[in-house]
């Protein structure tokens, strides 16, 4: 039998009751832990045995459930599935246990996860298909088809990507990545008739995929693989290919690189503002475009840099390109 | 030590609107006894934007870019985060997958070219540390930064997906990175620790959804203000841009002046080495660098 390692951590714990705190506050706990217990363990523990009181919500004790997703120094986790010892390799021996958003605290860990359900009914988190009722045959989805879904089903509605962007956290009205996950999962699955509609809800501005700034947090945050800015990348594809992409400033925008790169190779970065935003629009932009120019930090058209072999780079721009706009 | 030799894939940025990236570069490369062969034929690396309109082309113009280190033998080095991100996940994905890798190659072929997966891809920053070795780099700092509490600032694409950084980036976790911070201890500096070093400052919403990249680069500011930085440093000069130059739609959104020099990570290193501010490319910034 191995060896049972321990080692001494210091928790902070997040404590809060909505009902008779002003303030949240914090506990500390300095606790031996081994190698095999996971932060799910250490919260038992200190309810059992420091504080009857502690707060927190867990139910299937195997990362399916997907209930126990807390913070640790800022990382989602699942309470269930961290090990210390990993979290130990990280972040030493100090460790902050915050709920997934203290803004949203109802009592310690446990917080109100309204807004996230809220975001998935926006994208209509089922399947919508005429299926006969009395069928004579299965309904069946071939392996090919199944993985088309890129493992988006594997979602098990923690909210760790979702309390974990930043967009989100500064524009309440993002549909966050956990709902557009979902939202690709329901659009890319063969059996579905309602993908066009779907597209629509995330092709809206300021709630739809396009005011995504691409951190990559969802990926990290997510305990399932799902990866959620993979799907987000995914819609804005679905969006082209469907044609139903709106002429605007965020469509612009992705299209003025396949512009920019025909013509030189390079991206033409201030034709690109002034393609996405248009002659009116990029007006607003002339008060840092002045002090770029009068930094050295502008090139003039006619000192554009080109590629080199622009012949390879035009031939394949022909060859290669799969949409339209 | 043998003379390190690398492909530089300069991207677009560092040719264009942070001219003195590419010249930082290219001056602190020479101190160290680095050779950086300019891989001029390469084209942009669509910046995650072109690869939300066309992914299939994306990947055959960052196939491409690629085949050109691979001619040479040689790792290819990014100066830009963003390059750094969507390089090496074209390179993860054909090398994953060799169905996707044959239909990219049957484009390239039409120019004459074919994607091996030969070459790595990996950001200067972590060439510097991995291959040139920090003990190595403070032996040749003659003007130690000592004087100064630099704020190291990340920027997502180096660090986030760990599943891919791991395989080009020296696998630093995104959640307590260090690579940056060694660096300025390295140079001699105080590394100083706020919030949201590793987080994002907004750069790609910035057209779309002006009022979110503002609140980030805000925040980001007034971070390494708050944690008495005298200046920031990033190896991303996307984040750069938004720093240094968008410090006034920052202040708006968030409700408080902010402004710091913020310098590329070359500069910082250029300066260490005794580079001469003209050689950094100094003078190009928006918030003066007041300080040399
Ligand atoms: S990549 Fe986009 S969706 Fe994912 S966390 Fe960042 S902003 Fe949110
Ligand atoms: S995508 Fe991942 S992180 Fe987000 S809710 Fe689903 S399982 Fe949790
Ligand atoms: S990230 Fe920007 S600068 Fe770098 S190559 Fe891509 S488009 Fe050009
Ligand atoms: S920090 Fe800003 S520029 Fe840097 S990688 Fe993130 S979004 Fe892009
Ligand atoms: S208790 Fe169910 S996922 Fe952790």
């Amino acid at each position: 039998m191995d060896e049972i390692k321990s080692q001494q951590v210091t928790f902070k714990l997040f404590r809060f009751n909505q009902e008779t705190d002003y303030l949240p506050y914090y506990n500390t706990y300095v606790l031996d832990v081994t190698h095999e217990e996971v932060i799910l363990d250490v919260l038992n523990r200190i309810k059992w045995d420091h504080d009857g009181t502690l707060s927190y919500r867990r139910s299937c004790r195997h990362g399916i459930c997907g209930i126990c997703s807390i913070k640790i120094n800022g990382k989602a986790i699942l309470a269930c599935k961290a090990r210390i010892f990993d979290l130990i390799d990280v972040f030493g021996t100090d460790m902050t246990i915050d709920p997934l958003s203290t803004k949203r605290a109802i009592k310690d860990l446990i917080i109100d996860k309204e807004d996230f359900w809220d975001k998935h009914a926006q994208i209509t988190p089922f399947l919508v298909s005429d299926v006969e009722e009395n069928p004579s045959l299965e309904n069946l989805v071939s392996p090919h088809d199944a993985e088309k879904l890129l493992e988006a089903d594997y979602c098990i509605q923690c909210g760790a990507c979702h309390y974990s962007c930043p967009a989100l956290e500064i524009n309440d009205r993002f549909i966050g990545p956990a709902a557009f996950a979902a939202a690709f999962r329901f659009a890319a699955d063969v059996r579905d008739d309602a993908s066009v509609e779907r597209l629509h809800v995330v092709n809206e501005e300021a709630q739809g995929v396009w005011d995504c700034v691409k951190c990559m947090e969802c990926a990290e945050a997510c305990p399932k693989d799902v990866n959620p800015i993979e799907k987000i990348t995914k819609l804005h594809n679905m969006i082209f290919e469907a044609g139903i992409a709106k002429n605007n400033v965020a469509t612009r925008h992705a299209v003025g690189f396949a512009h920019s790169i025909e013509k030189h190779g390079l991206l033409d970065e201030g034709e690109l503002v002034r393609y996405s935003e248009g002659n009116i629009g990029v007006l607003k932009h002339m008060p840092e475009a002045f002090e770029m120019w009068k930094n050295g930090k502008i090139v003039m058209p006619w000192n554009m840099p080109k590629s080199k072999n622009m012949d390879e780079v035009k031939k394949l721009m022909q060859s290669s390109s799969t949409v339209k706009f | 030590m043998e003379k390190l030799r690398y492909a530089l894939y300069t991207g677009c940025t560092a040719r264009e609107s942070t001219p003195e990236l590419l010249k930082s570069t290219m001056a602190v490369a020479e101190k160290l006894g680095i050779e950086l062969v300019l891989l001029d034929e390469a084209s942009c690396c669509g910046a995650s934007h072109l690869q939300d309109y066309d992914d299939f082309l994306s990947l055959v113009l960052n196939a491409r870019n690629i085949c050109y280190a691979e001619k040479l033998g040689l790792t290819m080095v990014t100066i830009c985060n963003t390059c750094q991100l969507n390089t090496a996940m074209t390179k993860h994905r054909l090398d994953t997958n060799p169905e996707l890798k044959a239909k990219v190659n049957a484009k390239l072929s039409e120019v004459g070219l074919e994607y091996k997966g030969t070459s790595e891809v990996t950001h200067f920053l972590y060439a510097i540390i991995q291959d040139y070795g920090l003990e190595n780099l403070s032996k040749k700092v003659n003007v130690p930064l000592s004087q100064f509490n630099i704020a190291p600032f990340y920027g997502c694409h180096n660090i986030r997906p760990s599943e891919l950084q791991n395989l080009s980036n020296g696998g630093e976790n995104p959640y307590n990175p260090t690579s940056l911070d060694d660096l300025i201890i390295a140079c001699g500096g105080n590394n100083v620790d706020y919030d949201a070093k590793n987080k994002c400052c907004g750069f790609h919403a910035e057209l779309q959804a002006p009022h979110t990249a503002a609140v980030l680069t805000g925040n980001a500011l007034s971070g390494a203000m708050d944690a008495n930085a005298d200046w920031m440093v990033t190896p991303c000069p996307l984040c750069h841009l938004k720093l240094d130059v968008q410090h006034h739609n920052a202040s708006k959104a968030i409700g408080r002046e902010v402004k710091l020099p913020v310098l590329h990570m070359p500069q910082m290193v250029g300066l260490a080495l005794g580079c001469t501010p003209a050689e950094l490319g100094l003078q190009h910034h928006v918030t003066k660098v007041n300080f040399v």
